[in-house]
């Protein structure tokens, strides 16, 4: 097996696993994020806005946990340098 | 497959080259300013006022009071760029939905230069509130020990600011190209709405952690502890 296929099969395998183990645990912390919100709106309704405010500043922190995921699993697939490198080298 | 407006390149001339975000940035600049110039021409403090007037009191009467309550401090002061910072990628984020048009919160440049604003104005916002020494002396605020995680903890509040925005607008941007590929017309159709309220949500987002960046480095803690004191005293 060549460095090539080598690279190719480490990137796609690699940006996969990314995307799915780390979106777990975002998706969790959102789940309990919004229960508590919830919770807490159940009993304060007065309190509306300040608790819908915060939770959307929460979600969007936890959100881009799985955001940097994302951006990861783009890099390695679109903008891979190591495979520019070599297709640089295998074409010049 | 472009992963950012940076690599579209729209004109070049000698060593002057226009890339797709630069000229969509100038772009929503000018729609902003041409249209804000043009609502505020005949401006009228009585009952019956333009539709345009109208709309936007209603934006900065609206930002205004979110500054005043997340910072519960005067907002005037805070509402030119932090009212910029929402409007700005808001516009930005919305537009997207116009044919051709690159967002220019897509690209990693833009979102690091706003995110460099927000770490310049910080200081800025503190100083000039609390004075240099008061300013300086937060740093070492619990016990000295905690000057390098706060100086870390500012940098890597930058770092998020802009990495935040970049990959919600550039996820979006790739989702709708990868799904026109599979799926023609309606399965992207709902990725696009989401899309919108992403950018929305992102934008205020944004505008938030800013204010409370701010808030945090301009509010002094000695006013918090006198406050607590005189509320046992009473």
């Amino acid at each position: 097996m060549d460095s090539a296929t080598l690279i190719g099969i480490a990137s796609i395998v690699t940006s996969g696993l990314t995307m799915a183990i780390g979106s777990i645990g975002p998706a969790l912390a959102q789940g309990r994020a919004v229960a508590q919100a919830l919770g807490s709106l159940a009993q304060q309704p007065d309190e509306a806005s300040t608790i819908t405010r915060t939770l959307f500043v929460g979600l969007a922190m936890i959100e881009s946990i799985a955001i940097y995921c994302f951006v990861l699993a783009m890099i390695l697939i679109f903008a891979n340098p190591f495979w520019r490198l070599l297709s640089a080298g295998a074409g010049g | 497959m472009d992963i950012s407006p940076d690599s579209v390149v729209i004109w070049e001339w000698k060593w002057v080259s226009i890339n797709a975000t630069i000229l969509f940035t100038w772009l929503v600049m000018a729609l902003l300013v041409i249209g804000s110039w043009l609502a505020t021409r005949g401006l009228s403090a009585g009952v019956k006022i333009s539709r345009w007037q109208n709309l936007l009191e209603i934006l900065v009467v609206g930002m205004r009071d979110q500054i005043r309550e997340i910072s519960d401090q005067e907002p005037s002061a805070y509402l030119p760029f932090v009212g910029t910072l929402f409007l700005f990628i808001a516009s930005s984020n919305v537009l997207s939905i116009v044919p051709g048009y690159h967002p220019p919160t897509g690209s990693l440049s833009t979102t690091s230069a706003l995110a460099l604003c927000v770490l310049v104005a910080v200081p800025i916002f503190g100083i000039s509130k609390r004075g240099l020494v008061g300013y300086l002396k937060h740093y070492i605020e619990p016990s000295a020990l905690m000057l390098p995680f706060h100086i870390v903890g500012e940098a890597s509040r930058t770092l998020t600011l802009a990495v935040r925005l970049f990959g919600n607008v550039m996820s979006g941007t790739m989702i709708i190209a990868i799904l026109l590929i599979v799926a023609p017309l309606f399965f992207p159709v709902i990725m696009r709405a989401l899309e919108l309220l992403i950018g929305l949500i992102q934008a205020y987002i944004f505008a938030v952690l800013a204010t409370v960046y701010i808030a945090s480095a301009t509010s002094a803690h000695w006013e918090v502890e006198k406050k607590s004191e005189e509320k046992e005293g009473a």
